[in-house]
């Protein structure tokens, strides 16, 4: 028996059973997600009055933000080694690096919705505002849990609660923001890239 | 029940590096790093291809592919899903599969035919 099988733990399955709960919670949320982007898909290119996204997308400035939101993901990554070698100065540091970056991302979106609404486009102008809107918000409202829940973890690392042993909890918010970063991707490439 | 050859259980403590991976399944920070630099060329590819006049014709796979490979790579080595149970796999997969799936029903749906420079369909 290998060292990976003697630490699993003892459930029925052999699998963290928060873990599990939160695959499958990040299964639903692709569900969620696909009907989005395939709303955004299904009526792209039917507006019937403008602005329209060749018009307003500003792929240098989403670049900046994919790419803030990829090095997020790796602050969230090295965060999670941190604490699980019991390193909780550098996982103090990661984690609260990972939120930031989130918050700089969010920044990026809130100065790109004003500068769409300043230029026309609302979620009432047309089918690209509604459908751009919606999917975007929602993806930028994932980003904000995430970063009240990094937050959350950072305090409780200030505080003391936070070591090794909670490493599985650390896990858990990584997973929840690495697929706020694949969502990322996908939207990245299918709305900004694909015109 | 013991994790199948060459792959952890859902938890567990920290061991001891070896190789890429440590004891528990998960990558070393310096597999992390490799993936994020990887990541990084890919975006700078995905939109360089954007600016480049002679992908054009191409654009739509290119872009898709590189995307997909992004995706994968977050997913296998950040999420550890290469590592980890099965189970995960599972959990993960059938519903992005199905999500696919129904993606591509409605867009045949609606916009009538697919073509490898688009949604050429949807005018």
């Amino acid at each position: 028996m290998t060292h990976a099988a003697a630490a699993a733990p003892h459930t029925s399955m052999g699998v963290d059973s928060r873990k599990m709960a939160f695959w499958a919670f990040i299964g639903s949320e692709c569900l969620l997600f696909g009907s989005l982007i395939s709303t955004y898909l299904v009526y792209k290119g039917r507006s019937v009055v403008g602005p329209y996204p060749h018009d307003i997308l500003n792929i240098p400035f989403t670049s900046i933000s994919t790419f803030d939101l990829l090095m997020s993901s790796l602050m969230m990554v090295l965060a999670l080694a941190a604490v699980q070698r019991g390193d909780m100065k550098w996982g103090k540091i990661w984690l609260f690096s990972t939120a930031l970056l989130g918050t700089v991302f969010l920044g990026g979106q809130v100065i790109e919705f004003t500068d769409f609404v300043h230029k026309g486009l609302t979620l009432q102008t047309n089918l690209f505002g509604c459908t751009f809107f919606v999917l975007t918000g929602t993806h930028g409202a994932h980003v904000t849990v995430g970063v009240v829940w990094l937050l959350t973890l950072w305090v409780r690392a200030l505080q003391g609660k936070l070591g090794p042993a909670n490493a599985m909890t650390v896990e858990i918010t990584g997973l929840y923001w690495h697929f706020v970063d694949v969502v990322w991707i996908v939207i990245f490439t299918v709305v900004y890239l694909i015109q | 029940m013991s994790a199948p050859p060459g792959r952890a259980g859902g938890g567990g403590a920290t061991l001891p590096t070896t190789g890429g991976t440590r004891e528990h399944g998960h990558p070393t920070v310096g597999v992390y790093l490799r993936v994020a630099a990887a990541l990084v060329i890919l975006t700078v590819l995905e939109v360089g291809v954007f600016y480049v006049p002679a992908f054009h014709p191409v654009l739509v796979p290119v872009l898709l592919v590189l995307s997909a490979v992004k995706f994968a790579l977050v997913v296998m080595f950040y999420m550890h899903l290469s590592a980890d149970s099965r189970v995960f796999s599972f959990l993960f997969g059938a519903p992005l599969v199905l999500a696919v799936v129904v993606l591509v029903a409605l867009l045949f749906l609606f916009l009538g035919a697919l073509t490898l420079r688009g949604a050429a369909g949807a005018g």
